[in-house]
């Protein structure tokens, strides 16, 4: 058991830098997790015999030196040591697969034309690596097939083994040397499918010739179109492009049916087994869009193209053959599968002839986010622009039906721009233009999502094209509507905040006096949008009653208002409109009153440090905050201390659209000792807290004595509720005011 | 330049707006060429491998037309003519012209100037033949040079600047009938009005209301407008801004607002571009 630990240990998973681009689609998965590497291969395969049985390990030998002793022509029928060994194979292989010495013998047995069809087949169906498979034994299975000696049924059997246990063989050098050979195959009719497989797995650069490609034209011009033939013409062409002068259809097909081989079950059954003990890592690359078979008129098609080689198709203009020899050529896109790769490649990549596809390739994104070309950027505008435009299935008319295939694109738009965190200008300009028409339902997160990414921008005039727009649709919809949308507008302000960080970082210090003008403009902006903020949520609650989900929303908006100054270095600080504010302070809930507790200790922290600044530092005079903002804060500390602590609100507070109230209309209210009857105590949201405070405290009494509780240990109570923002606020807010008067 | 204009007089062309080509050069025509006429065999022969430079059934030839431009920022415009080889007479001589589409730019400084030099600006295509080649063809330069083709609507404001624009324009001959269609909506089935009217009196007419010439508001184009709704609304009592403008054919041009144009003056020829080039600019931005 302690070899097992040990085993388990090391076993650990590497993803292998995949600097092979082809592999079978069907085992690339059991190949990313980790089951490549041959050294552990082998070690995995040494403890299992340590570790097994060795009878079982015996009976496999047996067997071995039987095959590799058969003489010719034995009936299986008439042969019960023939049968026996057979069945001793087969079993073997399928519980557990062959080890690598057991390929030679067998492939050797099988291909050599000793024994019946029946026999070989069923050992073809059998070679099932545990680990790995020699690639010496291939080898000289290759040269069985060039003196023919087996029927053509078993070369193609061998030649389907081949394909789908490629990624098994332990090397390929000398395999890529028999590349005539198998190339010369290809001219027997019932192997040149199961030929041109193999051959598109081995082929190198270096392979392509113009013979090659004369060759397989002919052959096409021979047996018609052949979907395995374009494979292969295909890759040539992407190794060699000023070779192979041939243009190949645009729709890709699939090229070669997939291996449903009699090893399909088998490589199930280990992939199972291996995959328990190894978890497979993420794959890095979101999913590629898939083209639809919609059936619309010529371009309507919405489709992010596929990413493919920018083909400077004026090569055969430059010198002919002064690609062969240099160094500086460009990796194709469609081979840049890996992030090392994209590392490696970075100084010879080359955008894809369509810039669309970078949309859904990651790798691709990231290589944009470097280059910062303007060219490169112009083109994904203007296809992007485009595609909204024509695409939008509410701006226009006959598009509705195809409402999931926008949203899926629209989708694809949101993580690539999240990605980027940066918003692309075609978005903007489309929301703009589309948000008048929008009915508020049709593809209504992504849309919202876009809003948050729309930059930061003084040019653009918000509030014609966004807000308007935009109140429209808040006021006459749903809560949840209303929700979404003030969710959508944090972001906003925070993708803002986030960039004017980064950029005003980024420029040096001369540079932002000379950019004042735009600075201010900035700010503007960004003021512009919490004053918007301000005022659909004065009227959403309102409108809901002041719905606590809807306040919840609202001050997580505001959870980042108040910070703007020390998280942001933003000089700008804009308190909540007093129809936010009162209802957030009269709120039958202790959650939102919490929370307005910490928004106005943060507020009251960014007011202070700014003030500090301000008088030590005497620069960017123009930006200090101005005494409303001050005065504002008072207003509203001096509410909420009295509604919270000293249970003068109706007195005290000086707020125009505040609590004050004469002492004759309460009076009226009929409320006994009004004039102590809100407060820590008292609030409608905490009155819950004290009742259990009281319980506790005194358990029997059921009187309710309010008056009982003694401040000091109320407060200890309640911080120990987790009313972290009460405690922060109390501490550093009422301490002061209570002893100051 | 009347006979390099000469073949696109009297013949629908298909409109489209076509953003800026990207590493697009008039060097290499007969490259383009060259490789659109295999990427056209290859797609006719629904699969087929082709290799570039055999013979082949389709004749690809992509010219430059030096004279179709508006001002010395134009790029000059390009012609891509298709010809079907007739595989009956071996006879090279027989082409037959199957497909046209040319790209333009007639005063588009709006969307070039600024623009990095791996862009040309050829913001108007217009197609005539098959859709089928137009599909192939405009696929191919969306493949190859990164640019996006689109149908380039005419609305019925813009029809009705064609038809004002138009009216004023002078003609020798004696002209034909200035007509305008009208469809009526939500009807179940479809009614197109016809409205001719003689050319001179339609140009009597706009005489009286353009104020300056050489220049037009839209304002007068409104009341142009206006003036021969009322004349047909005192015949035959239909408000026909009530319906939609869809056709306008004059001397000049006729234009259709699914995006179709008949250039019938080849000195008006670039007046009109003009005003399309404006149009696919403003789809482009």
């Amino acid at each position: 058991s302690e070899k097992m630990q040990r085993k388990k240990g090391s076993g650990t998973p590497k993803q292998p830098l995949q600097d092979r681009q082809k592999s079978q689609s069907d085992l690339s998965a059991w190949r990313k997790g980790g089951t490549i590497d041959p050294e552990k291969s082998v070690q995995d395969h040494q403890s299992l015999n340590d570790q097994e049985a060795n009878s079982k390990q015996d009976s496999l030998e047996p067997a071995l030196s039987y095959f590799a002793k058969v003489q010719d022509h034995i009936s299986l029928k008439r042969n019960s040591a023939l049968q026996r060994h057979l069945a001793t194979v087969e079993s073997i292989a399928l519980q557990r697969g062959l080890p690598p010495e057991a390929f030679d013998v067998l492939l050797n047995a099988a291909l050599s034309g000793k024994l019946a069809d029946t026999v070989n087949t069923r050992l073809l169906k059998s070679l099932i690596p545990d680990s790995v498979i020699p690639e010496t034994s291939v080898v000289s299975s290759v040269s069985w097939l060039c003196v023919s000696k087996c029927s053509s049924n078993i070369q193609v059997l061998f030649l389907r083994w081949l394909i789908t246990f490629f990624d098994f063989i332990d090397h390929k050098e000398e395999l890529h040397a028999l590349y005539g050979f198998f190339f010369y195959f290809l001219q027997d009719e019932k192997m040149c499918p199961y030929v041109c497989h193999v051959l598109y797995l081995l082929t190198r650069k270096e392979n392509v010739k113009p013979f090659r490609v004369r060759r397989l034209l002919d052959l096409q011009a021979k047996m018609g179109m052949r979907s395995h033939l374009q494979a292969l013409l295909s890759l040539y062409k992407l190794f060699c492009p000023e070779l192979v002068t041939i243009i190949l259809p645009a729709k890709t097909k699939t090229y070669f049916k997939n291996a449903e081989g009699p090893w399909k079950a088998a490589i199930k059954t280990i992939r199972q087994r291996k995959q328990k003990n190894s978890p497979v890592p993420q794959p890095l690359l979101l999913g590629t869009a898939q083209p639809r078979s919609r059936k619309r008129k010529w371009n309507t098609q919405l489709m992010i193209p596929a990413s493919s080689t920018n083909r400077n198709h004026l090569e055969e203009v430059r010198q002919k053959n002064s690609d062969l020899y240099s160094t500086d050529e460009c990796f194709p896109v469609e081979q840049l599968q890996t992030f090392p790769q994209l590392l490696q490649n970075i100084h010879h990549l080359e955008f894809p002839s369509r810039m669309g596809s970078v949309l859904t390739n990651p790798l691709l994104l990231h290589y944009m986010n470097c280059i910062k070309d303007e060219s490169v950027y112009l083109r994904l505008y203007y296809w992007l622009g485009q595609t909204l435009q024509e695409e939008c299935t509410w701006c226009v008319a006959d598009n509705s039906q195809h409402e999931e295939e926008f949203k899926d694109f629209l989708e694809t738009l949101c993580s690539a721009q999240c990605f980027l965190q940066e918003g692309l200008s075609p978005c903007e300009e489309f929301l703009y233009r589309s948000l008048p028409l929008w009915d508020g339902l049709c593809c209504r997160s992504q849309i919202l999502r876009l809003v948050s990414w729309i930059p930061l921008n003084s040019f653009s005039e918000m509030k014609s094209h966004l807000y308007d727009p935009l109140a429209q649709l808040f006021f006459t919809s749903s809560l949840y509507f209303k929700c979404s949308v003030l969710e959508s507008l944090k972001g906003l302000l925070q993708n803002w905040l986030n960039w004017q960080m980064v950029h005003l970082d980024s420029a040096s210090d001369s540079r932002i006096h000379s950019l004042n003008t735009t600075f201010s403009g900035l700010l503007n902006m960004v003021a512009e949008l919490i004053h918007f903020v301000g005022m659909i949520s004065t009227v959403a609650l309102r409108l809901e009653s002041d719905h606590t989900f809807l306040l919840y929303f609202i001050l997580d908006f505001y959870e980042t208002v108040c910070d703007m100054y020390l998280k942001y270095n933003l000089p700008l600080l804009i308190m909540p409109p007093a129809g936010v504010f009162y209802p957030m302070l009269l709120s039958m809930d202790s959650v939102s009153l919490n929370q307005l507790c910490y928004i106005m200790y943060r507020y009251r922290t960014n007011l202070v440090a700014a003030k500090e600044n301000e008088q030590s530092k005497k620069e960017i005079q123009q930006f200090r905050f101005s005494n409303e903002t001050y005065k504002e804060y008072n207003q509203y500390i001096t509410a909420m201390v009295g509604c919270l602590w000293t249970s003068n609100a109706f007195q005290k507070d000086i707020h125009p659209q505040g609590l004050r109230m004469d002492d004759e209309l309460l009076n009226k209210t009929a409320v006994e000792e009004f004039r102590t009857s809100f407060n820590i105590v008292y609030h409608p949201a905490m009155i819950g807290y004290a009742v259990l405070f009281l319980q506790q405290a005194c358990p029997g009494d059921i009187t309710f004595n309010f008056n009982l509780i003694k401040k000091n240990w109320y407060l200890e109570y309640l911080y120990a509720q987790g009313l972290e923002g009460l405690k922060v606020f109390i501490e550093s807010s009422i301490n002061r005011v209570s002893k100051a008067s | 330049d009347s006979q390099t204009t000469a073949f696109l007089l009297r013949k629908h062309w298909v409109l489209y707006s076509v953003t800026p080509l990207y590493k697009f050069s008039s060097a290499h025509l007969k490259v383009y060429a060259k490789l659109l006429s295999a990427f056209i065999a290859a797609e006719k022969q629904k699969g087929l491998a082709v290799e570039v430079g055999v013979e082949l059934d389709i004749k690809v030839a992509v010219t430059s037309l030096p004279d179709l431009k508006g001002s010395d920022q134009d790029e000059a415009a390009i012609l891509v003519q298709l010809s079907l080889r007739s595989q009956a007479s071996q006879k090279k001589s027989e082409e037959k012209l199957v497909w046209s589409g040319w790209f333009c730019s007639v005063c588009g400084d709006d969307l070039s100037k600024n623009m990095p030099e791996d862009f040309t600006c050829l913001p108007v295509f217009l197609a005539n033949g098959a859709e089928s080649y137009t599909s192939i063809v405009g696929s191919w330069f969306q493949k190859t040079f990164d640019c996006c083709f689109h149908r380039l609507a005419i609305s019925p404001l813009n029809l009705s600047w064609m038809a004002a624009m138009w009216t004023g324009c002078k003609v020798d001959e004696t002209a034909s009938a200035m007509e305008l269609v009208f469809s009526v909506p939500h009807l179940p089935q479809s009614l197109d009005i016809l409205y001719a009217i003689h050319p001179e009196d339609a140009k009597a007419l706009w005489d009286t209301v353009q104020k300056t010439p050489g220049e037009i508001t839209q304002e007068e184009v409104d009341v142009f407008m206006d003036c021969l709704y009322s004349h047909f609304h005192r015949h035959f009592k239909i408000h026909l801004s009530s319906t939609k403008l869809v056709k306008v054919s004059t001397a000049i041009a006729s234009a259709h607002c699914d995006g179709i144009i008949k250039f019938l003056q080849s000195q008006y020829v670039i007046e009109v571009l003009m005003l399309l080039t404006e149009l696919a600019i403003s789809q482009i931005q």
